[in-house]
């Protein structure tokens, strides 16, 4: 490269480039080779599994569509179950976080709050009572949560407005977002409790709200970004017309923001669809989702027939596996949003 | 309205009263919206993670009995978290102790040395009493750490819990982040199929940690996976990579790696792309060897992103049970257990105050080095 003939912008010599493409080939067959080879083994018989590797189907081995019966005809209640308790399980909390998420971050765009520090301590402060009260001396739970809210307001009245120090909207983002700090582990046995107490554990319901509320910090935070990035015009010039907040929110807000509701709303259901902790607890059987059923079939007499395996982890990671590919730009926007500007 | 003028006067008669009723509760709905609008999520955030979150910690300080109908509970004070500490769970959580050998003594006194490097270069610094106490945690935590490792591993002996999550999340966030900045990098570069390798190696994020953990379980099989002839080949045939801590724990960051290595690069992709191109080309034009405008332009550039990302990745890296659940059960022994999923074991022994310490420990480890992170790096390189 001689002085005067600078090369191009970005240019690359032959050299450069060749290393390059090697680099990001290999790299391909490595995300490519464990794809492909639980494709193949899905279609392979029980001999060709167990004498050793076969690579190509038609030229190595011939393919086999046994695992595939057994998987959708003979066990085919239990994927069923399972698939149809996934798909209802991730749109359904999917739409619960995103709705309720949206609408806080809106609110926190929008809106000025100021929560008193004394009001949050003082709630704190009664709820861990209310909960030692009913753990270690056997009060009775309801006679301890309304002992401890009666406490809080009567409280709240009398030295609210002593302590006048107050949080703002950034706070409340803050901690709703640092919620994602949590391991599920750390919540999970209180869940679990609650919902065995209520008469929840093992349904739906109790998953899709667990989830949604897991999710919910992700929403708030992608979404705070994309409310913030809105012209605030258009909402004002409505409001000037006379409309609530919720009608601002739903004719004008909601059809702005589509591209980041949709990043959103993918990367929550794709997160929904994934999730195996939270389900192993609140699940057994009714409400088992994909996950759970497949880390179960680890624990046959047989060890793990790993056809009838491959074949329900190719059907479990499909739909996700579709997303990805055709809407790659609206997920990793979604992942984008937040973390780039910080 | 023209239409409500023209009507009989019976009929307003019967809608008004309608109407105002609806306008009665739209406009109450409007005057408390901004409580509406808000209050959903906080009450979702205060039942199910908030409430949780302090019955957690009410619950690792007792012992819980099931019983018909219920739960019987004994509070036994700190008795949980000492078990774990300097009980007969310390192998589990911290790691066996003994006799520290030549090497532990090296390492620690190292590590000691180090802290006090730091502590006196910001005590030089000029130093406020927030950012003294603040720095306490980490200079306390890089200690811990630093000894932990001298007693067990470096002194012949079997490290717990707390170590191998630090062990996946140092080593194994290193990692991805090399790989991924460097295919990011390569990525950046004016490139045919530039779009194709892109969506390509964003898949593996997308994938079930479930499906990915068995699926690696294939590949690491050396007698019938698909790299058998390859072991076979090298004599190590009889190897396997679930008994020895070591590659077991290897593995699972190669799994863990495979997944997460897409976010990286994601993300810094966009990073790469949004250094403006006038400064290389200006640098280019000077002369200046691609290492130097890496260094110089490109990763002063790119370094908030790299922070954010990275801690990210960090605080959901402390998260991982999954894939050791799936690859390993946590075995052989406790080699590549985590501590998510040492309080998954501790639950299903039905032993919920042992697993809501832990957690609670988890919690906390997580915490503070979260926090000293973003406070020491993402920050820093946020203001400057």
């Amino acid at each position: 490269m001689s002085l005067f003939t600078p090369r191009r912008i970005g240019q690359m010599s032959p050299g450069g480039s060749l290393i390059t493409y090697l680099l990001l080939l290999a790299w391909a067959a490595f995300v490519i080779f464990p794809i492909y080879w639980l494709v193949i083994t899905s279609f392979k018989s029980i001999s060709d599994v167990n004498a050793g590797p076969v690579y190509l189907p038609f030229i190595d081995f011939q393919p086999s569509l046994h695992a595939w019966k057994d998987l959708l005809i003979e066990d085919w209640d239990d994927t069923r179950r399972a698939y149809v308790n996934s798909i209802i399980i991730a749109l359904c909390s999917t739409g619960l976080s995103v709705l309720v998420g949206s609408m806080a971050a809106y609110a926190l765009v929008r809106v000025t709050y100021a929560p008193r520090f004394s009001t949050i301590l003082l709630f704190v402060l009664s709820l861990g009572g209310a909960l030692a009260a009913s753990l270690a001396y056997g009060v009775d739970w309801r006679l301890a949560g309304a002992v401890a809210v009666a406490i809080f307001v009567l409280a709240v009245r009398g030295l609210g407005n002593r302590f006048a120090a107050t949080l703002g909207n950034g706070d409340i983002l803050f901690w709703m977002i640092s919620q994602r700090i949590l391991a599920p582990v750390v919540v999970v046995v209180p869940i679990y409790m609650m919902f065995q107490s209520v008469g929840l554990l093992d349904t739906r319901t109790a998953i899709i709200v667990t989830y949604a509320v897991i999710n919910l910090p992700i929403v708030v935070w992608l979404m705070f970004d994309f409310f913030n990035s809105i012209p605030r015009d258009l909402e004002e010039s409505a409001q000037l017309d006379g409309a609530t907040m919720f009608t601002v929110f739903r004719e004008v807000v909601l059809p702005l923001s589509k591209p980041g509701l949709a990043a959103t709303t993918l990367l929550v259901m794709i997160l929904a669809w994934n999730e195996y902790l939270l389900a192993l607890f609140l699940s057994t059987a009714d409400a088992q989702t994909m996950p759970i059923l497949v880390a179960a079939m680890n624990a046959g007499e047989r060890g793990i027939l790993w056809w009838t395996m491959s074949a329900v982890i190719v059907v479990m990671i499909l739909p996700v596996l579709v997303l990805a590919i055709v809407l790659q730009r609206f997920i990793s926007k979604g992942i984008l949003v937040g973390a780039v500007k910080g | 309205m023209s239409d409500l003028t023209s009507e009989s006067a019976a009929q307003r008669d019967a809608i008004l009263p309608a109407r105002s009723r609806g306008d009665r509760l739209n406009e109450w709905l409007d005057r408390n919206s901004r409580h509406i609008f808000l209050w959903p999520a906080v009450l979702l955030i205060l039942v199910f993670s908030i409430f949780p979150l302090v019955a957690s910690a009410v619950i690792a300080f007792a012992r819980i009995r099931l019983q018909a109908g219920g739960y019987r509970v004994r509070f036994v004070g700190w008795q949980n978290f000492e078990k774990q500490i300097f009980g007969s769970e310390q192998f589990h959580f911290l790691g066996t102790f003994g006799p520290v050998s030549v090497l532990g003594w090296v390492f620690g006194l190292a590590v000691t040395a180090g802290v006090i490097w730091w502590i006196v270069a910001y005590l030089r610094s000029g130093w406020t009493v927030i950012g003294t106490v603040g720095r306490l945690f980490p200079w306390g935590l890089v200690l811990l750490l630093g000894w932990l490792l001298a007693v067990t591993t470096l002194s012949g002996r079997p490290f717990g819990t707390l170590l191998t999550t630090y062990f996946y999340v140092l080593v194994g966030c290193g990692i991805q982040f090399l790989i991924g900045m460097g295919l990011a990098f390569l990525c950046s570069r004016a490139i045919r199929g530039r779009n194709v390798f892109r969506v390509l190696f964003f898949l593996p994020l997308m994938i079930t940690p479930i499906g990915i953990g068995y699926t690696f379980r294939m590949m690491e099989d050396t007698s019938k996976g698909p790299f058998a002839p390859v072991w076979q080949w090298a004599g190590l045939g009889d190897f396997s990579w679930a008994t020895d801590p070591w590659a077991a724990r290897m593995f699972i960051i190669i799994a863990d790696s495979w997944q997460w290595i897409p976010f990286v690069f994601i993300m810094l992709l966009a990073a790469f792309e949004n250094v403006p191109r006038d400064f290389n080309e200006a640098a280019q034009m000077d002369g200046a060897s691609e290492w130097q405008i890496f260094r110089e332009i490109t990763w002063p550039q790119i370094l908030p992103v790299a922070a954010t990302v990275m801690l990210i990745r960090v605080i959901e890296a402390f998260k991982i049970v999954d894939l050791p659940n799936i690859m390993t059960s946590g075995g052989p022994g406790i080699a590549t257990e985590s501590m998510s999923l040492h309080a998954l074991f501790a639950w299903r022994s039905l032993d919920l105050g042992q697993a809501s310490a832990v957690a609670y420990l988890l919690l906390v480890v997580t915490v503070i080095t979260c926090v000293s992170f973003f406070n020491l790096v993402v920050l820093k390189r946020v203001r400057t």
